[in-house]
C-alpha cells in the first residue's frame, strides 16, 4: 500500500508526490444556490499520480464539486489551484487547457460523430492550423490531420477500441460508449482526470476491468484521477485518499482503512443504528 | 489520378461529390438548352436569382444546419453585400470597363462588408441562446433595412457625399446618386451573369464543405450537438459560432452583392425579415446540414411560384397548402406511415397493369 | 423666466401626451403579444400565424359591420368567435400532428399557415386597402387647462388592456383551467399523470390567444383605418418581439413589453426620427436583452450537467 505523508498544511498525500507540486488545490471552496448552500467549505489536496476518491450520499453534492473544478457553475467562495494556478478567472475552456479533463454522470458524447471524430474533437486544440488552410486545403492541413488521425487511432488502441473507430458513437454500446467518454477526455492530454460514476451500470466483471483501467491510465499517462463512485469495491480497492462528502460537506478525509472504520461515514450512509431497549 | 477518382466516389466523400456534380450537371443543361432550343425570356430572368438565393440558402445553412443556430436576419447580409456591390461597381465604371472584373470586385467587397457586420453583429448575437438569439438576429436585419433606408449616397467630381436621414446632397455636374433612400439604387448598370452565379455556387459548396470537413467543423458540430460536453474538452463554443457565422455572412454578401447588380433598380425595403424566412423555408425543407437538398429545394421552391403563375393568384395559396402538407407529411409518423401505404398503393397498381400476370 | 416655466410645462405636457399615446399602442402589442407568449409557453413554438389571425379579425368585424350591418357589440363578438374557432382549428389541423417534431418544423408550419391565410385573404378580399367603419367618434378630452389633450379611443384602449390583463391574471391563477395551462407548462407530462386533459388545454390556450387577436384587431383598426391582407405582419412581429423583451413564456412579461414597447416606438417617432424609429425599437431590444438575456420578467432555464 502507498505511503501518505503530510504536507506543511496538514494535508495528507502520497510519499511519491511529497515534493511536487499538487495537481489540485481547493481551499474553502463552496457554492450557493438561493439560499441554500451546495458545497461548503471544501478542501482537498490531491497529488499529481493520486488516485483519489470523492463518495458520499446520493444528492450530497460530489458531482456539484465537479461541476464547480471545471468551471460549470462558479464557485460563490474559496479557491482552486491547478497544478498551483489560480483558476478563479478560468472559464471551462480554460480549466480544460489547464489540464483538467472530465467525463459526465449522464454520457454526453457527440452521438452523432464517429468514435474517432469523438477523440479528434478533444485533440482540436492540439492542431495547428487555421481556417484559411482548411478551406484551400495546403499541405499542412492534410499533414496536420495524417498526424491527428495517426494519434488519435494510437489513444484509442490502448483501450482496445481502434477498431470502432469509424462506428457511430450513438450507436455503440453503454460500457464502450462509457469508455469512449473516458478516452475522449484523455485526449485533452489532462494532468487531472474527472471520472463521474464511471462504473454506473456495470456488472462485477466490467468493474473490475474498469478497477484495472483506471489503474493502467495513470500509471501509463502519470496522472492524477479522481473518481465519483458509488461502487464501493471499486473505491476501497483502488483509490489512495478519499473524501468523503455529505450535504455539501466533507465529513471524513483518509486512506481507504480510515474511511472505512470512521463511524461518521457509517452513520451518513447507514444511518444511525437503532436505540436498544 | 486513379486514386483520386475512387477517393472522391468513396463513402466519406460521395455526398460532397453529388452536390458539385448536380450544380455542373444544372449548368450544363441550362446552357445547352439556352443555346439551342432556347428558354423563355422568363426562365432566364430567374436564372441569377436563383443562385443568389441558393448561394445564402447554402450560406444559411451553414448556421442553422451545421452551427444549430437558428438566425433570422440573413437578407440583412444580402442586403450590404447588395448595396455596397452596387456601389463599388457604380463608382469603379468610369474607370474599369472590363464587366466581369468589375463584377468580381464588387462580389468581393460586398462579401468583405457583409462579413464585418456579421462580426459586428455577432458578438451580441452569441451572448444569447436559441429562441432569444434567433429574434436578435431578426432585430439587427430590420435595423440594416431600416438604416439603409435612410441613407443617401452620392459622388461627383468633388468627391463623395453623404447624408443620412435628410437629402442635403446637392451634387456638382456630372454627379450621380449612388444611393437615394428608401428608393434605393436607381440606373445600376446590370453586370451579374448565369456563369458567375454558377461560379459562386460552386465557391460557395468548397468553402463550406472544407470547412465543414475539418477541425473546425468538427468542433462547430460538437458545439451543436453537446455544447457543455464541448467545452469540457477545450472547445471555445462562442469562438466557433463566430466563425461559422462571419462566414456565413461573408457568402450571403457576395451573393448579395450579385444579386444587386443584376436587377437595374433595387430597394432595400426588397431585404426584409419576410425574405430572411423565405430562405429558411428552403433551408428546413432541404434538410438541415445537407447542401444538395438545399440547392434541390431551393431551385424548386424558388421556380415552383413562378411556374404556377398560370393559376394566378391562386398559387401562392397553393404553395403556403403544399408546404403545410409537407411538413405535416414528413414529420408525422402516423401521417408519413400513410403516405407512403399510399405511394406503394400507387405504384404496384402501375406495375400490375405493365407486368406479366405472375402465379 | 416665466416663459422658460410654460415652456417646461408645455414640453412634458407633450411628453406625457406622448407617453399616453404610447401606452396606447403599447396596449394593442400587449393584447397580441399574450397570444403569442401563452401559446409559446404550453407548446414551446413561435405561433407565426397569429399575427395574421389578427387579420382575419379585423376583415371579420368590418364585413360584419358594413356589409351585414350587424351592431358593434355583435361584430365584435362574431370577430372574437370566428378567431377563437380559427385559432383551435390552426392548432388541431397544423400544429398538433407536431407535437414531437423539432421546434424548426413547426415554425416552418406556422410560416406556411401564415402565407396561407395571407393569400386567402387576397383572394377573398382583394388587395385594395379597406377603410374600417368609425365606431367611436374621435373625439377628444382635455386635462390641466387644455394643456394635454387626449382622445378617447386612446384611453378606451388601455383600459380594455389592463381589463385584460386583470382577467387573464385571475384566470391562470384561480380557475382550474388556468391552472391546468400553468402545469403543461411546466411539465406537459406530469400534467397528463395528474388527470389533466392536455389536448384541451392547449386548444383553450389558442383559443383565448386567438380571441383576444380579435379585439386587439378592432382596437388597431379603430385607430389605424386603414388595413390590407398584410395587416398583422408587422404589428405580429413587432408584438412578438415586445413577448420576448418582456420575456417569453410570462403572462405580466407580455404586459410589460407591449407597453414600453408602444411607449418606446412612440418616444422615438415624437423626439427622434420617424425613419429611424424602426431601427431604434429593436436596437433598445437588444441591449435589454443583452442585459438580461431571458428578457425583463423571463425565467432562466438551467441545463442539468
Amino acid at each position: 500500500m502507498t505511503k501518505l505523508v503530510q504536507y506543511p498544511s496538514g494535508a495528507y498525500v502520497l510519499e511519491r508526490d511529497a515534493d511536487r507540486t499538487p495537481v489540485l488545490e481547493t481551499y474553502h471552496l463552496g457554492i450557493d444556490f438561493g439560499g441554500l448552500s451546495a458545497v461548503n467549505n471544501f478542501n482537498i489536496i490531491v497529488g499529481p499520480t493520486e488516485i483519489s476518491g470523492l463518495i458520499g450520499p446520493n444528492g450530497a453534492g460530489k458531482t456539484t464539486v465537479f461541476n464547480l473544478l471545471t468551471k460549470v457553475y462558479q464557485p460563490s467562495k474559496g479557491t482552486i489551484l491547478v497544478n498551483g494556478h489560480d483558476t478563479s478567472k478560468m472559464s471551462t475552456v480554460d480549466v480544460n487547457k489547464a489540464g483538467v479533463a472530465r467525463t459526465f454522470q449522464n454520457i454526453r458524447l457527440f452521438e452523432n460523430m464517429s468514435v474517432v471524430d469523438n477523440v479528434k474533437v478533444a485533440m482540436h486544440n492540439s492542431m495547428h492550423y487555421n481556417p484559411l488552410t482548411a478551406i484551400f486545403r495546403t499541405p499542412k492541413y492534410y499533414k496536420e490531420e495524417k498526424r491527428i488521425h495517426q494519434k488519435a487511432l494510437e489513444l484509442l488502441d490502448i483501450f482496445n477500441m481502434s477498431d470502432l473507430a469509424e462506428t457511430e458513437a450513438g450507436s455503440l454500446p453503454y460500457g464502450a460508449q462509457r469508455k469512449l467518454e473516458i478516452v475522449r477526455a484523455l485526449a485533452t492530454k489532462p494532468s487531472l482526470l474527472l471520472l463521474d460514476e464511471p462504473a454506473a451500470g456495470m456488472n462485477p466483471n466490467e468493474t473490475k476491468e474498469l478497477m484495472e483501467t483506471i489503474r493502467g491510465i495513470r500509471d501509463k499517462f502519470n496522472i492524477a484521477i479522481i473518481l465519483i463512485e458509488h461502487d464501493m469495491s471499486l473505491v476501497m480497492n483502488i483509490c489512495e485518499g478519499i473524501a468523503v462528502l455529505n450535504y455539501g460537506r466533507i465529513i471524513a478525509k483518509g486512506t481507504p482503512k480510515d474511511i472505512q472504520n470512521n463511524p461518521v461515514v457509517i452513520e451518513a450512509y447507514l444511518g444511525k443504528p437503532e436505540q436498544e431497549d | 489520378m486513379k486514386k483520386t477518382i475512387r477517393k472522391i466516389f468513396d463513402k466519406k466523400h460521395i455526398s460532397r461529390t453529388i452536390s458539385y456534380l448536380v450544380v455542373i450537371a444544372g449548368f450544363v443543361i441550362i446552357q445547352l438548352l439556352m443555346n439551342t432550343i432556347g428558354i423563355k425570356s422568363l426562365f432566364r430572368s430567374l436564372l441569377v436569382p436563383t443562385c443568389c438565393y441558393i448561394v445564402v440558402a447554402l450560406a444559411l445553412n451553414l448556421v442553422v444546419g451545421v452551427s444549430g443556430e437558428l438566425s433570422l436576419g440573413h437578407s440583412g447580409f444580402m442586403a450590404v453585400g447588395a448595396f455596397t456591390g452596387i456601389i463599388i461597381s457604380g463608382l469603379l465604371e468610369p474607370y474599369l470597363a472590363i464587366n466581369w472584373l468589375r463584377l468580381l470586385i464588387a462580389m468581393f467587397v460586398g462579401g468583405i462588408m457583409a462579413g464585418i457586420v456579421g462580426l459586428f453583429i455577432s458578438v451580441p448575437v452569441l451572448k444569447l441562446q436559441g429562441d432569444y438569439l434567433a429574434i436578435v438576429t431578426l432585430a439587427f436585419c430590420q435595423i440594416i433595412k431600416s438604416l439603409l433606408n435612410n441613407v443617401y449616397l452620392g459622388v461627383d467630381i468633388n468627391g463623395l457625399h453623404f447624408s443620412f436621414v435628410e437629402n442635403r446632397i446637392s451634387l456638382a455636374q456630372g454627379g450621380r446618386m449612388l444611393l437615394s433612400g428608401p428608393m434605393g439604387a436607381i440606373a445600376i448598370t446590370r453586370l451579374a451573369t448565369f456563369t458567375a452565379g454558377f461560379l459562386l455556387i460552386l465557391f460557395t459548396l468548397l468553402i463550406i464543405y472544407n470547412l465543414t470537413y475539418s477541425r473546425f467543423g468538427r468542433s462547430i458540430m460538437a458545439a451543436r450537438d453537446n455544447r457543455i460536453a464541448a467545452e469540457s474538452v477545450g472547445i471555445h463554443i462562442r469562438n466557433t459560432k463566430m466563425l461559422a457565422f462571419v462566414i456565413s455572412a461573408i457568402l450571403a454578401g457576395m451573393a448579395g452583392a450579385l444579386f444587386g447588380l443584376n436587377y437595374s433598380t433595387l430597394q432595400p425595403a426588397k431585404f426584409d425579415f419576410n425574405l430572411s424566412i423565405l430562405i429558411l423555408v428552403y433551408v428546413v425543407l432541404g434538410g438541415l446540414g445537407n447542401m444538395t437538398g438545399t440547392i434541390i429545394s431551393t431551385m424548386i421552391l424558388y421556380a415552383l411560384p413562378e411556374l404556377l403563375r398560370g393559376l394566378q393568384d391562386y398559387r401562392m395559396l397553393i404553395y403556403s397548402i403544399i408546404l403545410i402538407l409537407i411538413m405535416l407529411v414528413t414529420n408525422n409518423q402516423t401521417l408519413k406511415e400513410k403516405t407512403e401505404n399510399l405511394i406503394t398503393k400507387i405504384k404496384s397498381r402501375f406495375l400490375k397493369k405493365g407486368s406479366v400476370a405472375h402465379d | 423666466m416665466y416663459f422658460e416655466n410654460i415652456r417646461k410645462g408645455v414640453e412634458s405636457m407633450a411628453f406625457l401626451s406622448y407617453l399616453i399615446n404610447g401606452m396606447g399602442l403599447g396596449s394593442v402589442y400587449a393584447i397580441i403579444a399574450l397570444g403569442y407568449t401563452m401559446v409559446y409557453g404550453i407548446a414551446k413554438m413561435l405561433n407565426f400565424a397569429h399575427g395574421d389571425v389578427i387579420m382575419i379579425g379585423a376583415y371579420t368585424a368590418f364585413y360584419c359591420l358594413t356589409v351585414f350591418k350587424f351592431s358593434t357589440f355583435t361584430s365584435i363578438l362574431i370577430a372574437v368567435l370566428l378567431c377563437t374557432v380559427l385559432g383551435i382549428l390552426i392548432e388541431r389541423f397544423a400544429y398538433k400532428p407536431l407535437r414531437k417534431a423539432s421546434s424548426l418544423s413547426v415554425l416552418i408550419t406556422a410560416i406556411g399557415v401564415s402565407y396561407f391565410l395571407q393569400n386567402l385573404a387576397q383572394i377573398l378580399f382583394g388587395t385594395n386597402p379597406k377603410v374600417f367603419p368609425e365606431l367611436m367618434r374621435n373625439s377628444t378630452f382635455s386635462l390641466f387647462d387644455g394643456q394635454l389633450t387626449l382622445s378617447y379611443k386612446t384611453l378606451l384602449t388601455i383600459i380594455v388592456c389592463i381589463l385584460i390583463m386583470i382577467l387573464l391574471t385571475i384566470f391562470v391563477n384561480k380557475t382550474k383551467t388556468g391552472k391546468a395551462m400553468r402545469a403543461c407548462s411546466q411539465d406537459k407530462e406530469a400534467a397528463q399523470l395528474m388527470g389533466i386533459n392536455v389536448d384541451n388545454t392547449i386548444s383553450i390556450t389558442f383559443a383565448l390567444g386567438s380571441g383576444l387577436a380579435a379585439i386587439a384587431a378592432v382596437l388597431l383598426c379603430m385607430t389605424y383605418s386603414t388595413f390590407t391582407p398584410t395587416l398583422g405582419s408587422m404589428p405580429g412581429i413587432k408584438a412578438f418581439t415586445a413577448a420576448v423583451f418582456g420575456g417569453i413564456g410570462s403572462i405580466p412579461g407580455a404586459f410589460v413589453g407591449g407597453l414600453l414597447l408602444g411607449i418606446i416606438e412612440t418616444l422615438t417617432k415624437a423626439y427622434l426620427s420617424t425613419q429611424l424609429s424602426d431601427a431604434i425599437v429593436f436596437m433598445v431590444l437588444i441591449i435589454v436583452l443583452l442585459i438580461r438575456p431571458t428578457g425583463l420578467l423571463g425565467k432562466k432555464v438551467h441545463e442539468k450537467v
